[in-house]
């Protein structure tokens, strides 16, 4: 992501928005095959272009390394904070979970933290921590919180109160970018985008795996790759009240685009072995696009089954195994890579669930939960302050970090952007980088 | 400029264009020649045709007992009774047999649910009464129950015949006060949890945010609560509703202000007090059949939906009235609503199966179920209570990709879901698509741009990449060249409206 988007590329009479895309990557020497039938005349003509010499990314602010990435994780279903991170020392944890409480013999020490622990299984993130690279932010929420599954990750993902509008890094670019799309910034591992990647004109790439990530009628027949070439790779200026059509051409194209150059890049053995899971599957999948060093600041990957209304304490152990063990696994992979100063990870829930364990032996939706952070430069440890279990807010937890301060923190101090243009008032940056 | 008015359009305008239009969105397409006789009927007749389809023989009437109600069945008292025993005297083997029996029934439900997958692809494939599993796909959104949460295929399978005999029903009686007697949804939102001493809230939540007012439209969190203890003691027993007075609270409930001691259907006909609930359902309605408005209301949608929901509320929420009004609509025809929907999954494998006329291929409905997964909707599986999205979120790159692939596997027998992309040969009778329109390649390539995407004139654009592959073909047209013009056609961003 840099400023020379808005260069002029003179040679490009249609000035359509995703001319400059292609013109990088095959600068930058990405520019792969499938165009063997065919390389349409706009793509000859970009790649004619004004050559930027490579390493000529601007940062949007002083100091911060332009090829910085964050890695976005969602625990979908809202996770029971409070069995993520055991309060074992407050009689009110035992007082309100008789079913599902932890013993403080079974939690996991934090170092330095005495009172609260980690559920047992996420022995992953213990490591992590040992290692100085895991930050967990407690108590995080927002003023007013909404119960509704749908509402409450509007909200996360677009820093609004009322979950409307665009996404957050759907805005980062838009603001980096001075209102370009940016096809590369930005991809999703799954079937669909998150909301959080949407901008006014940014849209994110999503797959979900390699195999499907292409069209087959080249193996049928040869004589018809240039045609659906032709067919697919057209352009159109990206506009506001776009039409159906206009859409489905830009993204058509953004598909043609992406699959050259993700699929190159995935194609890869992973440099260690993943453990089993949903996450690990998809961490790995962002370990290899970061590897090939693709241009992509942003990746997203989520894990759902977190709504765990009823008996939920096997479910929710399995769920903390997975994440623990699959952060870990990820974090050896980006060392093993030499990538681990520039990727940092961010692991949140739309809501953590009541204090109070329900008549189910599971929870409900409830409020402030912990986030996790992760990454060499990331504050290590138990961060912020745990919320009060006595006092409530209608047997809910009370926030006492506001998730767009993590997200102002991270977006100035890890993204180098304008944290107010984005999230529309200067939050101050939690204290955690 | 569009007509916002209620006002039917002009019979003489209704042409082959528009009957099309019609087939497209009040089923799942037609071919040329469907149109043409849906056009020779006259609008009135045909919308008569489409929405009475009560009247049209149902060849396949789907029965209670087409599938096995006692896969999933809570243990019986001696059943429990020996488990109870066993566990007690620590027989390991007794209880080992016991899970091992639980585990083999858990394996054939999810059998039975594929089965019912497959039944019902087939079904809206091959209906004579497109409308009427329209709708139902409709309601399956709208009242959003997944098999992954429930795991009881029997209740999906009793929900999805709820739903669709009350397609064109009444809303509230009928649909959303069957809903909080059905089985699967209860499962779904744990009202079989909801208890005087431990209320669980999720149903009473839902039945307003997503199924009759909106989200924070005119209730309140304490409604929410007070709602809950209202449906205490609604719940399931022997794949039926059950009443169970003890654990329901029998005390006085405030809610939108009102006080009694309600109860659940108490609780609905409050809701129904609410101008939300004329209101909601109409414009999911509106962006399911008339435009799925990717920019949001525009001041001919509000006010025509606002007449639409006056009428839906004069009609005691009566559905019919308002499917009909809006099929009769000069605002329907009109040509900003015509193309002017994104096919979800579902529409786009169904029309394509029903107007292109493919071959039937190993396994192939369980291919297109895994396929319509893949692009984001499964039967009997939303993603969430929710539902799907509808609209813009059907594509991203993925899908594109996915839905090119799928169509070409119709065509072709080349699989989208397996990594060796090996292809079915069974043959392609694609010369019977064109019959009568081979004189030329450009009278070929005309005759299926226009009917495949309901255009009037195809574009020079349009028609120049399939006119040089055919040049690359030496012109011929063939079996194998038609099959090849419907890769690309339904490989095209345009196929993707409806």
């Amino acid at each position: 992501m840099s400023h020379h988007h808005h260069d002029q590329d003179t040679t490009t009479s249609t000035g359509a928005s995703d001319a400059y895309s292609r013109r990088l990557f095959m600068q930058q020497g990405m520019a792969f095959l499938s165009m063997a039938t065919t390389v349409p005349l706009f793509m000859q003509r970009s790649a004619e272009g004004v050559m930027l010499p490579v390493g000529s990314l601007v940062s949007s602010q002083a100091g911060v390394p332009e090829d910085h990435t964050l890695v976005v994780i969602q625990l979908a279903g809202g996770n029971d904070g409070l069995n993520t991170v055991i309060p074992y020392g407050d009689r009110a944890y035992y007082n309100s979970r008789p079913q599902l409480a932890i013993n403080k013999s079974d939690a996991i020490q934090i170092p330095g933290a005495d009172g609260y622990g980690l559920h047992p299984n996420l022995t992953g993130l213990l490591e992590l921590l040992d290692n100085g690279q895991a930050g967990i932010i407690q108590g995080v929420g927002y003023p007013n919180p909404n119960r509704s599954h749908f509402t409450s990750t509007d909200i996360w993902h677009t820093g609004n109160h009322n979950g409307q509008g665009y996404g957050w890094l759907g805005k980062y670019f838009d603001n980096t970018c001075a209102g370009k799309p940016n096809p590369k910034g930005s991809i999703a591992i799954g079937n669909k985008a998150p909301l959080a990647l949407h901008g006014k004109t940014q849209k994110a790439v999503n797959f979900e795996t390699e195999e499907l990530f292409r069209w087959a009628g080249g193996t049928v027949d040869d004589a018809l790759k240039k045609p659906y070439d032709v067919i697919n790779r057209k352009e159109v200026e990206a506009k506001e009240n776009d039409s159906q059509l206009d859409f489905l051409v830009r993204t058509s194209l953004d598909a043609q685009v992406s699959s050259d150059r993700i699929r190159a890049a995935v194609s890869k053995q992973p440099l260690l072995n993943y453990p089993d899971g949903q996450l690990s599957q998809q961490l790995q999948l962002i370990a290899s696009m970061i590897r090939a060093d693709l241009p992509t600041r942003v990746y997203y990957a989520s894990l759902g089954g977190f709504d765990t209304h009823a008996n939920q304490l096997n479910s929710h152990a399995n769920l903390m195994r997975q994440v623990g063990d699959a952060l870990n696994a990820f974090q050896k992979d980006l060392k093993k890579q030499g990538n681990t100063g520039k990727v940092m990870t961010m692991v949140f829930s739309e809501f953590g669930r009541r204090v109070a364990e329900n008549g189910s032996s599971g929870t409900d939706h409830g409020t402030a939960a912990p986030m996790f952070l992760i990454g060499d430069n990331v504050q290590n440890g138990l961060l912020g302050k745990h919320p009060s279990l006595t006092n409530l807010d209608q047997g809910d937890l009370k926030f006492n970090t506001d998730f767009r301060e993590v997200y102002a923190a991270v977006l100035e101090n890890w993204m180098g952007a304008d944290s107010k243009a984005i999230l529309g008032k200067k939050y101050t940056n939690a204290n955690v980088l | 400029m569009t007509v916002s008015s209620l006002q039917p359009l002009d019979p003489k305008d209704f042409d082959e264009r528009k009957a099309l239009h019609l087939l497209q969105r009040a089923g799942f397409g037609g071919t040329r020649q469907q149109a043409q006789a849906l056009a020779g009927m006259g609008l009135d007749k045909a919308v008569d045709y489409i929405v009475n389809y009560k009247n049209l023989p149902d060849p396949h009437p789907p029965a209670l007992d087409d599938y096995d109600k006692e896969i999933i069945r809570p243990a019986t008292r001696t059943e429990r009774e020996t488990i109870r025993k066993a566990r007690q005297s620590g027989d390991e083997e007794m209880v080992d047999m016991f899970r091992t029996e639980r585990q083999r029934r858990q394996r054939a439900d999810r059998k039975q649910i594929a089965e019912m997958e497959r039944w019902w692809l087939t079904r809206l494939v091959s209906t004579p009464r497109p409308l009427e599993e329209k709708l139902t796909v409709f309601w399956h959104g709208h009242f959003a129950t997944g098999y992954r949460t429930i795991e009881d295929s029997y209740h999906m399978y009793l929900q999805n015949l709820m739903l669709r005999e009350n397609a064109m029903g009444n809303f509230k009686e009928d649909l959303v006060r069957g809903i909080i007697h059905d089985p699967a949804m209860i499962r779904y939102l744990n009202n079989h949890q909801n208890r005087k001493q431990a209320p669980n809230e999720n149903l009473a939540r839902e039945l307003m945010e997503l199924f009759t007012l909106g989200e924070g439209e005119g209730y309140t969190e304490d409604d929410i609560k007070e709602g809950a203890r209202a449906l205490t003691g609604y719940t399931v027993e022997d794949d039926g509703f059950a009443f169970q007075t003890r654990q329901h609270d029998t005390g006085t409930k405030k809610i939108f202000g009102r006080s009694g001691q309600f109860d659940g259907d108490d609780f609905v006909d409050l809701i129904f007090t609410r101008s939300g609930a004329s209101t909601f359902v109409i414009e999911k309605l509106y962006r399911f059949f008339v435009n799925d408005l990717p920019h949001g209301e525009t001041p001919d949608s509000k006010s025509y939906i606002k007449l639409l929901s006056n009428l839906f509320k004069r009609n005691d929420w009566n559905i019919k009235p308002i499917i009909e009004t809006m099929l009769l609509s000069e605002h329907f025809y009109d040509e900003s609503n015509i193309n002017a929907i994104i096919k979800s999954p579902v529409q786009l494998i169904v029309q394509a199966a029903r107007t292109l006329n493919p071959p039937q291929r190993k396994k192939m409905v369980q291919t297109l179920a895994i396929a319509s997964d893949i692009m984001g909707q499964r039967l009997f599986a939303p993603p969430s209570v929710k539902g799907w999205d509808g609209g813009r979120t059907w594509i991203n790159t993925s899908t594109v990709f996915m839905r090119q692939n799928t169509l070409l596997y119709l065509l072709t027998g080349q699989r989208p879901d397996s990594e060796a992309w090996e292809a079915d040969g069974t043959p392609f009778d694609a010369m019977a698509l064109v019959q009568g329109y081979t004189s030329s390649p450009r009278n070929t390539i005309k005759f299926l741009l226009t009917s495949l995407l309901n255009i009037e004139n195809p574009s020079r654009e349009q028609t120049s990449s399939l006119e040089d592959f055919m040049k690359t073909q030496n012109n011929k047209i063939n079996n194998e060249t038609v099959t090849g013009l419907l890769t690309l056609i339904t490989a095209m961003p345009e196929y993707q409206l409806c």
